[in-house]
């Protein structure tokens, strides 16, 4: 068994047979389907960070109005900004990925007697975010101003 | 999968926690797919550079009162606990993809973290009060 080999070694060290076992590392950087398909699956990474930032910001708002300040002020910072420009990005990717994702995860849409194709499925999923996140700019361009 | 086995109930009767942990996942990954990219712009971008929304949009006063609003309270634990659930369940399945062999150990690792996130979330709302 090779170092790379990520299964537990089970066999006894004076085992006469040597199986093949086909190395698992870095396997998915062969196909671009599946460099697509670990992006899409570590967009989650991001997910992750950006909620424990909310998360803190929501602690922050709880401990006072000093608290929450400071929290907006690292906000402002260059590095955050950086920070939130990638995660716009990254979560447009999920978004695309998510409703790609969905008409196979539902079953057959039919429309007039006929099958609702995939493409369309995913396309009209990603107008009805594109329209939610409007809504959700609007309500708080309304809420703000 | 190695679920938890229960002594003496035949393997086909075994309850997976799979469906929870499933819905969990679809509802933060649903939730960001619509609105994550433009959460994360208001919150990250706008707000913060004073670009198209006013700098004081997200003043104490205005947070405070959202988070006092009972609607405003629903949506702010959604985003944070289904999104936590979202990237929790995803990242414990991709262990997997990276030959990481992750059994109930991970499982506590990472469905706790969402759920100890979930938690701290819902006691700072409660703080904040209505």
């Amino acid at each position: 068994m090779s170092a790379s080999d990520p299964r537990p070694a089970a066999r006894p060290a004076n085992d006469p047979r040597r199986p093949y076992v086909r190395p698992m590392a870095g396997w998915w950087q062969r196909n671009p389907f599946f460099v697509r398909y670990m992006a899409r699956e570590g967009t989650a990474l991001f997910v992750a960070a950006y909620a424990l930032i909310l998360l803190v910001g929501l602690v922050r708002l709880a401990q006072g109005e000093a608290a929450w300040n400071g929290w907006l002020e690292a906000l402002r910072s260059p590095a955050s900004i950086l920070l939130h420009v990638v995660f716009v990005a990254v979560f447009a990717f999920h978004t695309v990925t998510w409703f790609e994702v969905l008409p196979k995860t539902m079953p057959p849409l039919i429309v007039g007697g006929k099958r609702v194709a995939q493409s369309a499925i995913t396309a009209g999923a990603i107008a009805v975010a594109a329209g939610a996140s409007l809504a959700l700019f609007g309500i708080v361009w309304g809420l703000t101003r | 999968m190695s679920h938890s086995t229960t002594p003496g109930r035949p393997a086909q009767t075994r309850r997976s926690p799979e469906p929870i942990f499933w819905a969990l996942f679809g509802a933060g990954g649903m939730l960001s797919a619509l609105i994550a990219p433009m959460l994360a712009f208001i919150t990250g971008i706008a707000v913060p550079l004073a670009f198209l929304l006013p700098a004081d949009a997200m003043s104490y006063r205005n947070m405070l009162a959202l988070a006092q609003n009972p609607i405003g309270k629903a949506l702010l634990l959604a985003v944070v606990a289904f999104f936590f659930w979202h990237a929790a369940h995803r990242i414990f399945h991709s262990l997997h993809d990276l030959g990481i062999q992750a059994g109930n150990g991970a499982r506590v690792v990472f469905y706790g973290s969402a759920f100890v996130a979930t938690l701290v979330a819902g006691a700072a709302l409660m703080l904040i009060g209505f």
